[in-house]
């Protein structure tokens, strides 16, 4: 006890247990993590701790359903569903001809009913109900609860039991998985800062090919690890080979990182500054991606013609693509830009789809800033996803650069299990153009017109 | 969504809710989580521009009507009741007879209340009769540029002679309700709701 008491000797006993409790910490990340990471082999870890997870979750969404019974009230039920029945879209024509197939003809060539409004007034209310565009913007509801509040609907207190699980959820969560994550994280960042720099100043061009692929590949593995991504990969006999281009739908940031786990792509965006810069110009050195300064980006000859220049040379990786532009939340896939289907070159698609029971990976730019996103990523579950590659496809006579990427994405779309919207993602943030309604009063133009012939 | 919705609705809100419009609690709770989803400015009400963000009613081409059903008289804001009034409109009709709150008044979505909603989509002035401008405000709506004033004007006349009766020049809402005697209102103006 007198030791205890001697304040030099009770800060020395504090010190030596937590370098104590540091090491042997890092020596457990090193060996179950990072040793695997870079050797390419897993230990199966992973697997065992989401089928536990899943068996938790299902108990406690029975748990909450029998105790809301018992209290006799009501549970929100996610409308996954759907609100409303919808009807298949029948043409602005057949809608209205079915409509007044219903009024007794008096006139044998009716132009304009009075009942017409209804049409539009139905249209109209069911999309204020149920739109199919609005709902592609913010993450979806689950059917099992997953013991995040984020994604919970009514999370009173219904039960003990329930809430001390939400309690450990939080603890393990937030004191165990996310500060070894982060660690990770910062580790493989790093990696990529030290290593590509190194092997940048390499002289042989070939030693500097297949050392890149050699660190990029571990380093994503890393950062693969540092989010507890259970990736399942088909089709790999697919994968895009050099001289192509890759296009995948968007659902957020992390989808780079999916997809470079497996190989090696060369990315293309806007140069950023700060750290993220620092990575893109270290990235830089050692293979070659494609960064724009902010003036170039308006520019699209410009950025077609270094499109056209990477993918020209055989030697270079294939680029990887977003055609939508931006985060969608992996229930559709929304239109696809055209730009990157003008080059010529051939394209291989790429499904990405996420389950989000054990941790929502699409990003809400408009309700999350990056950093807090990566905390919620870092603090979720796990991300678990399955990555289609699909057999490549080129541009056929008689298509047009727009007919060639719907194609691409009705494909991708149909791998995926997306719905295949005709919608620009732009509509986060934008109005929609005239030009649709001017369509649709033309279409019902005609209907008035031609009839009263 | 992601948001607390059913929280933030109490069980009392709910109830009167269900006795006014006739929807059942899991339907009132889903149809508020949409009507958070839709307010962004999170404030309980929505505005014009809330509804003019769902791009499928952007396009309508009577899209600005259908947004002025909901807002009561004057007013640019519209609560969760009052959304829920309006919806209650498209209630199917069958979907009364499970509903044993038989009301002493008409419930909100008989015939006669689907046709009064229609009807106030094309008399602005709620002057209770469809005047000849109005008719070609709506038809104008409609049909964009496509057709001229004359042609428009033309088919408004046939359409006010046909269903004008009492040689006012306008269409009051029972000469609108035989004109549309024939069509069947109750499923075309009818929405299915899930349970």
């Amino acid at each position: 006890v007198l030791f205890l008491t001697d304040p030099d000797i009770f800060s020395m006993t504090w010190l030596h247990f937590l370098s104590v409790s540091i090491t042997v910490w890092l020596t457990l990340l090193f060996v179950f993590t990072i040793v695997p990471a870079v050797l390419g082999v897993s230990i199966g870890i992973r697997r065992l701790y989401l089928t536990t997870l899943l068996k938790i979750f299902e108990w406690a969404t029975l748990r909450m359903e029998m105790e809301a019974k018992e209290k006799n009230q009501q549970l929100y039920k996610p409308y996954s569903s759907g609100i409303i029945v919808k009807e298949p879209p029948l043409s602005l024509q057949q809608g209205i001809q079915e409509l007044r197939g219903s009024a007794s003809c008096l006139h044998s060539e009716p132009e304009f009913e009075m009942a017409d409004i209804f049409y539009f007034c139905r249209r109209g209310v069911e999309s204020i109900v149920d739109d199919e565009v609005t709902k592609r913007f913010s993450a979806q509801e689950l059917e099992t609860w997953n013991l995040l509040t984020r994604s919970h609907y009514n999370f009173r207190h219904i039960s003990l039991r329930l809430t001390v699980l939400w309690g450990l959820g939080v603890l393990i969560r937030y004191g165990i998985l996310l500060p070894l994550r982060v660690t990770l994280a910062a580790t493989g960042i790093s990696l990529i800062l030290v290593l590509t720099t190194l092997v940048g100043f390499l002289p042989s061009r070939e030693l500097r090919f297949f050392l890149t692929e050699k660190v990029h590949v571990m380093c994503y593995r890393i950062c693969v690890r540092s989010l507890t991504a259970m990736i399942t990969y088909h089709n790999r006999e697919n994968k895009p080979k050099n001289g192509g281009i890759c296009v995948a739908n968007h659902t957020t940031p992390i989808d780079v990182i999916i997809l470079a786990n497996d190989g090696c792509y060369s990315l293309i965006g806007q140069a950023h500054r700060g750290l993220l810069g620092m990575v893109q110009r270290a990235m830089v050195k050692s293979s070659p991606h494609i960064w724009f300064d902010r003036s170039e980006v308006k520019d699209r000859h410009l950025v077609a013609k270094r499109l056209s220049d990477h993918v020209a040379d055989k030697t270079k990786q294939p680029i990887l693509i977003f055609p939508e532009g931006t985060c969608i939340n992996n229930t559709s896939v929304m239109m696809f830009k055209k730009g990157s289907f003008e080059i010529g070159c051939t394209v291989y698609p790429v499904a990405i789809k996420y389950d989000p029971l054990f941790g929502d990976a699409f990003w809400n730019s408009s309700k999350f800033g990056m950093v807090n996103y990566l905390l919620r990523m870092m603090s979720s579950w796990a991300i678990v996803c399955s990555v289609w590659y699909l057999p490549p496809m080129n541009r056929e006579e008689g298509e047009d650069a727009v007919q060639f990427a719907n194609r691409v994405k009705a494909a991708i779309a149909a791998q995926g299990g997306l719905v295949d919207l005709i919608w620009d993602g732009g509509l986060k943030r934008a109005k929609v153009k005239d030009a649709f309604k001017e369509e649709q009063q033309k279409l019902y133009s005609k209907v008035l017109v031609d009839t009263s012939r | 969504m992601g948001s607390r919705a059913s929280t933030l609705l109490r069980e009392e809100e709910i109830e009167e809710i269900k006795k006014e419009t006739g929807f059942s609690h899991s339907q009132i709770t889903r149809l508020y989580s949409r009507f958070t989803s839709l307010d962004k400015g999170e404030n309980g009400t929505l505005s014009r521009e809330d509804f003019q963000r769902i791009p499928e009613l952007a396009i309508n081409p009577l899209g600005d009507r259908i947004i002025n059903a909901f807002f009561p008289e004057g007013e640019d804001q519209v609560n969760f009741r009052g959304f829920m009034r309006t919806l209650a409109h498209f209630r199917p009709i069958e979907d009364n007879e499970k509903n044993k709150n038989a009301a002493a008044s008409e419930p909100l979505n008989s015939r006669t209340n689907k046709l009064l909603f229609a009807f106030r989509l094309y008399d602005l002035d709620r002057d209770d009769k469809i005047s000849r401008d109005e008719l070609l405000q709506v038809l104008r709506m409609m049909v964009g540029v496509n057709i001229s004033d004359e042609q428009l004007g033309s088919i408004a006349d046939r359409t006010i002679q046909e269903a004008d009766t009492n040689g006012d020049n306008s269409i009051s809402f029972n000469e609108f309700i035989k004109v549309l005697e024939k069509v069947d209102v109750e499923q075309k103006m009818s929405i299915r709701f899930l349970h």
